[in-house]
Order: structure tokens, then C-alpha cells, then sequence
């Protein structure tokens, strides 16, 4: 039974903070919404235009290849960071001074800018000084990633690993490390294979931690921007051109704000929509495991 | 407010949204909404099937307009309808 009052009026100390988000994200906002539904040329020469921005940009074929690559990224960089950060906790030293440094070891890239990272890997990737580009070419691999669209794809892959599996790593790592030892020394007294231990104990207690995992790198990669502008531009062609450089292309470099608005009306759905998911979904699984609790 | 180039639609639909909004915490205060388990996968509060319901009229109207040459009018309806279907059994 839940006797207490509710108590509504604490929300007016919310006020100023509404004030200052209605100035800096809704007023801003409805302005883009006004945008998408005109041709705005000059400050005296619109023209209201309806659902017609929409229809085109639903239908620009350019569009719909960025968001497929976009997709295809996101599953990508999933399947390979999930299964290799768990991997990478498993193994960390548990206590002592080796956990502490590999700790510090794993999250340098973490703390590196994403325009770094992208010089940093643009550099490592040239043939002619890029420790990486160079080596593949004394090998013999024809590896050009402003040439070849496989190879671009290979890298972009590659350094979106190398900066953020670490966090998948940490968040699996922090995991474990909350599993009580009762239940360790309970499979060791049915001697319970690794792979057991793993399945039955490791893998069901991570499984908050992994919803957490892929829900924030698939909404990471989903807004990837200045680590592939940086590398490749986008090219070779358009191979990576992921959804926020199209935008950027459209509203900074071309100027055509109808269409960059509605495009980004629709971005911010899909990211809106899959934010929303996250959410309920760890609300719901806290609410599972309080069920008397409340969330 | 000419520099946020207003028009006519777009005023209408912000305001049904400050009037939704505004109506739904009117009910709120006249009675305080109970969570429960419609046809939803998730339990949710009125405010939640709000929620779902406007963002899937979202989608249902991207999809009208981009991939159909159905009228704008129809997607509206369908939306509506959905909404109340929501609110009531989701």
C-alpha cells in the first residue's frame, strides 16, 4: 500500500531549466519543422511546399544507400566489438597492480578526440609514411583507402574497434567483477567446465551490462561523423558516407535548408525511436529486478 | 516571430501538441493514471501510450508520404485512430 502524497509542486524548480532548453532545443526545434514544410530563399521570399521536402528525401536514392550503409555499419561494428569486449573482460587480471594498468592501458583510446582519432588513423593508413599502409604495401596488399571501397570500409571498421570496444570491455569488465565468488566456488565444487561457468554464470549475470553495451554503440555509430570525415571523407565516391555527413553536406555545403530539415526531422525519429527503446528497455528490466521497488 | 519563418500548419500542429499536453496533465490532476499491461509488450503509463502513439503516427505519416500517393488526410486518420486504439487497450 502506498500511503504517501504526491507532492506535484517540486516540478515548478524545474522551470528555469525549461526556460533555458525551450530557447536552446525547442524553440530551435519548431524553427526546423517551419523549414521543412517551405522553401525558404530570403527573409521576404518563401514558399510553403507541404510534404514535398519529405517525399524527396524519402525517396533520394543517395539517402536511402547512406542509411543502408549506416544500418550495415552499426550491425557491423556490433557483432564485432559485443563478442570482443566481453573476450577482453574475461581475460583482464582481476586485482592487483595489472588491473589497474591495463585498466589505464584500455581506456587511452577512449580519451582521444574523434578528430584525432580519424588524423591519427588517416596517418597510420597512408602507404607512403602510415606505419600500416606501408607495411601492407611491403607485403604486397594493394591496400588504398582512397581508392579501393573495401579497404576504406576494412579501416573505418577497424578504428571504430580500436576506439570503442574498450568501453564494451569496461562496462563487461565492471560486470564481472560484480559476480559474488560464492558462485564461482559453487561451480568449482560441481566442476563445472569454463565454458559453463561462462554460459551459466558469466554470461546471464552481464546480461544488463551488454543491453547497456549495444544500446550505446549502436547509438554512437548511428551518429558517426568526424572519425570517417576525417579518414576517407566519405569516398572513395560515396562508399562511406554515413547519414550525419550527407546531412552536414546538404544544410553546411549546399545550403538547401527545406531539404536538410526535413531530412533531419527524419534522422532525429529514427534516433528518437531507438533512444526510446533503450530506454524502456533498461526500465524495464530494473523494474524485473525490483519488483517491489518502483522505478 | 517572422524570423522563425512560421506557417499556418506548423503553428496547428505545435498547437495540438501544448493542447495534448496541457489536456493530459489536466487529467492527470482529475485522475492520477495507474500503469498497466494492454496488447503492449511493456507495461506503461497514459503518458507512455502518448508517447508511442505520436511517435508511431510519426512514422505512419513518413511512410505515407514517402512510399505511397496516398492522400496526407488518410495517414492523419489512421494515426488518430491508432492513437485512440493505444490509449484505450495498449
Amino acid at each position: 500500500m502506498n500511503n504517501k502524497v504526491p507532492n506535484n509542486r517540486a516540478w515548478l524548480l524545474v522551470l528555469p531549466m525549461l526556460v533555458l532548453v525551450a530557447f536552446s532545443a525547442i524553440i530551435p526545434l519548431m524553427t526546423v519543422v517551419n523549414y521543412s514544410v517551405q522553401d525558404v530563399l530570403g527573409p521576404n521570399a518563401r514558399f510553403f511546399t507541404g510534404t514535398e521536402w519529405f517525399e524527396s528525401m524519402l525517396n533520394d536514392s543517395a539517402l536511402q544507400a547512406a542509411f543502408l550503409r549506416q544500418i550495415s555499419f552499426s550491425l557491423i561494428i556490433l557483432a564485432i566489438q559485443i563478442p570482443l569486449g566481453i573476450g577482453i573482460a574475461l581475460i583482464m587480471p582481476k586485482r592487483g597492480w595489472q588491473a589497474s594498468a591495463v585498466l589505464i592501458l584500455i581506456t587511452l583510446p577512449l580519451l582521444i578526440p574523434w578528430n584525432v582519432v580519424g588524423s591519427i588513423w588517416q596517418i597510420f593508413t597512408r602507404g607512403d609514411i602510415g606505419l600500416m599502409g606501408w607495411g601492407l604495401r611491403e607485403l604486397g596488399v594493394d591496400y588504398n583507402i582512397t581508392r579501393n571501397a573495401g579497404d576504406a570500409w576494412v579501416t573505418i571498421v577497424l578504428m571504430d574497434v580500436w576506439h570503442w570496444t574498450p568501453l564494451v570491455a569496461m562496462l563487461c569488465y565492471s560486470g564481472l567483477r560484480s559476480i559474488p565468488e560464492a558462485y564461482y566456488q559453487a561451480a568449482r565444487i560441481d566442476r563445472a567446465s569454463k565454458w559453463a561457468v561462462f554460459r551459466y554464470i558469466q554470461l546471464p549475470k552481464l546480461t544488463n551490462v551488454l543491453v547497456i553495451a549495444v544500446l550505446l554503440r549502436f547509438m554512437h555509430s548511428f551518429m558517426i561523423y568526424a572519425e570517417p570525415f576525417v579518414l576517407t571523407g566519405g569516398g572513395p565516391g560515396s562508399a562511406t558516407t554515413f547519414l550525419s555527413q550527407s546531412l552536414t553536406t546538404m544544410a553546411v555545403g549546399q545550403q538547401d535548408l527545406g531539404p536538410s530539415a526535413a531530412f533531419s526531422l527524419i534522422y532525429f525519429l529514427v534516433i528518437l525511436l531507438v533512444s526510446w527503446v533503450f530506454y524502456t528497455t533498461i526500465m524495464h528490466m530494473q523494474k524485473d529486478k525490483h519488483p517491489h521497488g518502483g522505478a | 516571430m517572422s524570423w522563425m519563418v512560421w506557417t499556418m500548419p506548423t503553428a496547428i500542429f505545435f498547437s495540438s501538441i501544448a493542447a495534448m499536453l496541457a489536456g493530459m496533465t489536466i487529467w492527470e490532476i482529475l485522475s492520477p493514471t495507474i500503469e498497466r499491461k494492454g496488447f503492449l509488450p511493456i507495461s506503461t503509463t497514459r503518458g507512455d501510450r502518448l508517447f508511442i502513439g505520436l511517435l508511431s503516427a510519426a512514422f505512419i505519416h513518413l511512410g505515407v508520404i514517402g512510399f505511397t500517393s496516398l492522400s496526407i488526410w488518410i495517414a492523419l486518420a489512421v494515426s488518430a485512430i491508432w492513437l485512440l486504439v493505444l490509449m484505450r487497450w495498449g
